[in-house]
């Protein structure tokens, strides 16, 4: 058994490029005599990684916990959701938001890696926007955190351009016959956000409760926004 | 490079798989890839389009074969070394090479909340007169370089119309390279989803890429 583990390592690491074979094999030793299950071959070579940088002076162990953090925990799609919430509720905003995005988002705060320069794209009962990245993984992080698996996945960069229609159905929005599908390729440094269209009969609610309905799927356009249940908790 | 990295309008790699309430990082070693790259991306040794090359130079069968963040790992590895923050030896012992001096990092504790959340923008200042204006229709050109690029297969001599001017850009298949930023324009193309797809595709569904100068031509 730790014969097998050790040589499927070995071998896993020359093909894939990585000659970190010995360092590896020893990493499994360590951990052969477990009873648990052993750790993946990536936080093996993660780890090693790490603590080869950290030895080098390379990088910082506090600040790389710190890095997981922030993504994991302070920045994430609430921070898109205001901002819609914001365009439903003030139409001044909406407007700049629509005509300079990068300005507008500004204004409450959100800029920086991955989203310098923000393009809103609205939807309307005429107009249905979806974005993808079909080249990498580009997304607008200080909106909406880092992206979904599905959404840096083959199956949807593949089709998302080709057969929009049939990715929306599958996530179940079926569009009518006379709607635009416009779907938007970040293929250079823009990014994009979907302004999705305020759910009928929300008048009553307040910018709070509405940015709390808005969801990361429908700001990448794979959803609509949908008031809760009646008799269900705001 | 026509990689497959380049998959709009590919077929057959089966359905979405959506995974309901999905935590950011699936395992604590995947939040550590992420920021290990962008600590030591702030050493500046190379730049975001040299870095997205690195995952195109993967090759095929490892690509689709590894997850998400194992690719980053691979290429972050492969370009540490490329660039000379680490010697092979050091990425295959694990150990600093003797006697190398101790760095002092570019992220700490310290800075690493602006660090993290700001980086060099790819937009520059430079007054760079635009090729193409608002509403003119534009073709892709047909270009296969071997390089980065950021003009994908399936546009390519398609015909499209300018809708919007997006300003200056340091240009992507140089950056990767290290050849220079040639800053130029980079416009929002849109294309018809019938000149892509052909018949079959709805009127008046369209697709839209920002595409930068060098990749167009008038149509």
């Amino acid at each position: 058994m730790d014969t097998t583990r050790r040589g499927f390592l070995a071998s896993t690491a020359a093909a894939s490029g990585a000659a970190m074979t010995q360092n590896l094999a020893q990493a499994a030793d360590e951990h052969a005599h477990d009873d648990v299950a052993l750790p993946s071959e990536p936080a093996l070579r993660v780890k090693s990684l790490e603590s080869l940088l950290v030895e080098k002076g390379l990088v910082d162990p506090a600040a790389l916990d710190a890095v997981v953090d922030i993504y994991e925990h302070k920045v994430g799609p609430r921070n898109g959701a205001r901002v819609v919430a914001r365009a439903w509720v003030d139409p001044a905003y909406k407007a700049r938001l629509l005509s300079d995005g990068r300005a507008a988002l500004r204004e409450l705060g959100y800029g920086g890696a991955q989203g310098e320069d923000t393009l809103v794209v609205e939807n309307t009962p005429r107009v249905h926007n979806l974005v993808v990245c079909t080249l990498c993984s580009c997304y607008p992080w200080p909106l909406l955190g880092l992206p979904p698996v599905w959404y840096k996945s083959a199956p949807y960069r593949s089709r998302a351009v080709i057969d929009p229609r049939g990715v929306l159905r599958e996530f179940g929005v079926t569009l009518a016959d006379d709607v635009e599908v416009h779907v938007w390729d970040s293929t250079a440094e823009l990014r994009y956000l979907v302004l999705p269209e305020r759910p009928a009969d929300s008048e009553h609610l307040s910018e709070d409760a509405l940015a709390a309905l808005v969801t990361r799927d429908a700001m990448v356009g794979i959803a609509k926004v949908a008031l809760p249940q009646k008799g269900a908790q705001l | 490079m026509n990689g497959v990295h380049d998959m709009g309008g590919e077929q057959g790699m089966g359905p979405i798989q959506y995974e309901k309430d999905e935590p950011v990082f699936h395992a604590s070693w995947e939040g550590r890839v992420y920021a290990i790259n962008r600590a030591l991306g702030a050493w500046r040794k190379w730049n975001l389009d040299a870095s997205r090359h690195g995952v195109e130079l993967l090759p095929p069968a490892d690509y689709f074969r590894m997850s998400y963040y194992e690719r980053w790992l691979t290429r972050l590895i492969d370009i540490s070394i490329k660039t000379g923050l680490l010697t092979r030896e050091e990425a295959e012992s694990g150990k600093p090479t003797s006697g190398s001096s101790k760095a002092a990092p570019p992220i700490t504790a310290a800075n690493v909340e602006a660090a993290a959340t700001i980086r060099a923008s790819a937009r520059r200042a430079e007054a760079v007169a635009p090729r193409f204006a608002v509403g003119q229709l534009v073709r892709a050109r047909n270009m296969n370089p071997v390089g980065h690029t950021r003009l994908p297969r399936y546009v390519r001599a398609r015909t499209g119309t300018i809708e919007r001017d997006h300003g200056v850009f340091l240009f992507p298949d140089t950056n990767a390279h290290f050849l220079g930023e040639k800053p130029q324009h980079v416009y929002s193309v849109r294309f018809s989803a019938r000149e892509l797809w052909g018949n079959e595709a709805r009127l008046q569904d369209s697709v839209h890429l920002d595409l930068f100068d060098d990749y167009l031509e008038p149509a």
